[in-house]
């Protein structure tokens, strides 16, 4: 009853913790702080976790290296007077290896993070970066560029540039749709759903009057593969990542609200509406970037939030970087096994991580205690 | 501080259906003010309006001589906390996260331990506390709607909203909710507005009650005064029994008005 006083009297609350905080804590309070201390634990661990696998993944190959070669020869890239390696060993870890485990590991980061808050912002623990039709946008694009010969830049990007741009073009026509109509979760997966559709039956109809070559052109792309990352184009994605990533993470309490419904949202002073366009159009540029290099690999966009979840509940500020660090570990394992299993042959990334992450996810659900599997 | 909150002109409709014609009305501060009326009589719109969780076509909501429809919405979020109805929570949140959220219009990201203590404060004064750590997609609608209303709590807005707070309680719980909102009125010297169904309960604790019919107000005043058998007869076309039980007026509906 002290207490209840205490509270309502309204200026005595600072004394009232004060007094409580140098007390013994309750029962709640300690299982709290112990939640508190595991989420953090947890993004720590994954990400270490993530720095070991690099190392492990960079000795499999022809070449024999060792997993202390490994990281001596990326770390001599930036401290030459301490680290030593030859010649042979530093060209193949720095030029063949490790760009790909890059590009993995940032496709994977950023379909990660672009899963978490879609599911989010469309209230919908089926949504993924691809809900928004960036797949059709960017196989139209491919489509056009194949077959009507139509490209936006030319050169190395004569196929890849189309499929950015299309994609691109293809998530903010269906965010500009939704908006008009009010940009409710329920609009933009309808008008999503709807558009996609469109883009695909127009890829297919150029797929009926194409020829072998152009047909050829067309399937190199979009099997889902890690081939493309170059340093180069790890590098333009590092720098949309750069910009996106920030900007996705600021907004965590919004999406933290926003998971309780719009009205709830805007009764906290979250413009729900807004707050949703706005992450899409951010989410709808890294997903652009990262399908155009490689793919569609839609699994992994979908199920690492949801693995982040499982361990660390919804607090967006601890799950976007879960998410996407997970998301990380799952692509570059997946793919450092289709790379390896049946060598020399590659399998590409997409086909492995569905058939590496599905199994390991199915344990996950049915090995949680929660009756709703997204906990 | 103690502010006062009026309602001027208030214009809401879907289309061509206008759901309230204005709307006028004036709280004075640290008050429980109940609005009742029949189904589809515009209360919940009211509320929504007040909050602008719906935006008024017209007419303006001033709070502290300062207009609400003017204001960004972190702002409105600052004065006006609201409580609704009922909450789904797509992704499972436990229940001292569902409150933290509350503190929104306050918080940096990184959130503060003082953030946290007003929480568990918070959590304490309901008499939820042990529920901290559950899930709150698997609490029973009372202890919903007290998390709902310690959010509310929480963003330590002057005024606060409540959309039909005891509509799926047993009668235990609404008179738990009821006396916890009455307090904290008088405690915190904060102003509640709820839309309310059960006469009876609007009765009780109500320092002011609003009766409205077809998107307008028909009669307002202290409970004695509004709660009346001609009222009820001519709002709710119910024919009723009115007697006073300590000093506030309880009702019985005893047949439906045909015709």
């Amino acid at each position: 009853m002290i207490r209840y006083r205490a509270f309502f009297h309204g200026k005595t609350d600072a004394g009232l913790s004060r007094s409580r905080r140098a007390g013994k804590k309750s029962g709640v309070e300690l299982a709290h702080e112990r939640f508190k201390f595991i989420r953090l634990f947890f993004v720590l661990s994954i990400a270490a976790l993530l720095v070991l696998l690099t190392g492990f993944i960079i000795t499999l190959g022809p070449l024999n290296i060792s997993v202390a070669d490994a990281y001596s020869a990326l770390l001599a890239r930036f401290w030459p007077d301490y680290f030593h390696v030859e010649t042979l060993t530093s060209r193949v870890v720095w030029n063949i290896r490790f760009p790909r485990i890059v590009g993995g590991i940032m496709a994977g980061f950023g379909l990660g993070i672009c899963g978490c808050v879609m599911q989010a912002v469309l209230k919908n623990p089926l949504a993924s970066p691809f809900t928004l039709g960036i797949t059709a946008g960017a196989q139209f694009g491919i489509s056009i560029a194949a077959v009507i010969g139509v490209s936006i830049f030319g050169g190395p990007y004569f196929i890849i540039g189309n499929a950015f741009v299309c994609a691109l073009f293809c998530s903010l026509f269906i965010i500009a749709l939704a908006a008009i109509k009010g940009a409710t979760s329920e609009n933009l997966v309808l008008a999503g759903i709807a558009v996609n559709y469109f883009f695909t039956a127009i890829s297919q109809l150029l797929k009926y009057f194409a020829s072998d070559e152009q047909l050829r052109l067309m399937t190199n792309w979009g099997m889902g593969d890690l081939a493309a990352f170059s340093w180069a184009n790890s590098r333009l994605l590092l720098a949309v990542f750069v910009i996106c990533f920030p900007l996705l993470l600021s907004k965590s309490w919004d999406l933290n609200i926003m998971t309780a419904g719009d009205e709830a949202a805007k009764s906290i002073g979250v413009d729900a509406e807004k707050t949703r366009i706005f992450i899409m159009i951010v989410t709808s540029l890294l997903v652009a970037t990262i399908v155009c290099f490689m793919g569609t690999i839609a699994f992994v966009g979908l199920v690492a939030p949801h693995m982040a979840r499982m361990v660390i509940g919804g607090d967006h500020r601890f799950l976007i970087p879960a998410s996407g660090v997970l998301g990380g570990l799952v692509l570059m394992s997946a793919d450092a096994v289709g790379m390896n299993m049946i060598a020399p042959t590659i399998i590409p990334t997409g086909i492995m991580t569905s058939i590496v992450g599905v199994p390991f996810f199915m344990y996950l659900m049915m090995k949680g205690k929660r009756k709703e599997f997204w906990t | 501080m103690m502010i006062k909150l009026q309602a001027k002109d208030i214009i809401f409709g879907y289309d061509s259906n206008p759901i309230l014609e204005n709307v006028n009305f004036e709280i004075a501060p640290s008050r429980l003010v109940t609005i009742v009326g029949p189904n589809g009589s515009g209360k919940s719109t009211l509320i929504k309006c007040i909050d602008r969780i719906v935006s008024p076509q017209g007419g303006s909501i001033l709070i502290d001589r300062k207009d609400v429809t003017k204001m960004s919405r972190m702002d409105v979020a600052r004065y006006l906390s609201y409580v609704p109805q009922s909450s789904v929570r797509i992704f499972p949140t436990n229940v001292f996260d569902t409150i933290l959220m509350g503190r929104r219009p306050h918080i940096g990201w990184l959130g503060s331990d003082g953030d946290e203590e007003k929480v568990w404060d918070v959590l304490r004064l309901l008499n939820i506390e042990r529920l901290a750590m559950s899930n709150f997609n698997e609490l029973s609608g009372g202890q919903q709607q007290k998390v709902l209303i310690a959010r509310a709590l929480v963003q330590e807005a002057e005024v606060m909203l409540l959309d039909e707070p005891t509509s799926n309680l047993d009668i235990w719980h609404q008179l738990d909710v009821m006396n916890i909102i009455r307090d904290v009125v008088k405690k915190r010297e904060i102003t509640a507005i709820m839309a309310l169904h059960d006469l009876n309960l609007a009765s009780t604790y109500s320092d002011r009650i609003i009766m409205m019919k077809r998107g307008r107000i028909v009669a307002a005043g202290d409970p004695t005064s509004v709660i009346t058998a001609e009222n009820i007869a001519s709002v709710y076309r119910v024919e009723a029994a009115v007697r006073n039980l300590s000093d506030r007026p309880m009702i019985m509906p005893l047949r439906q008005i045909k015709g």
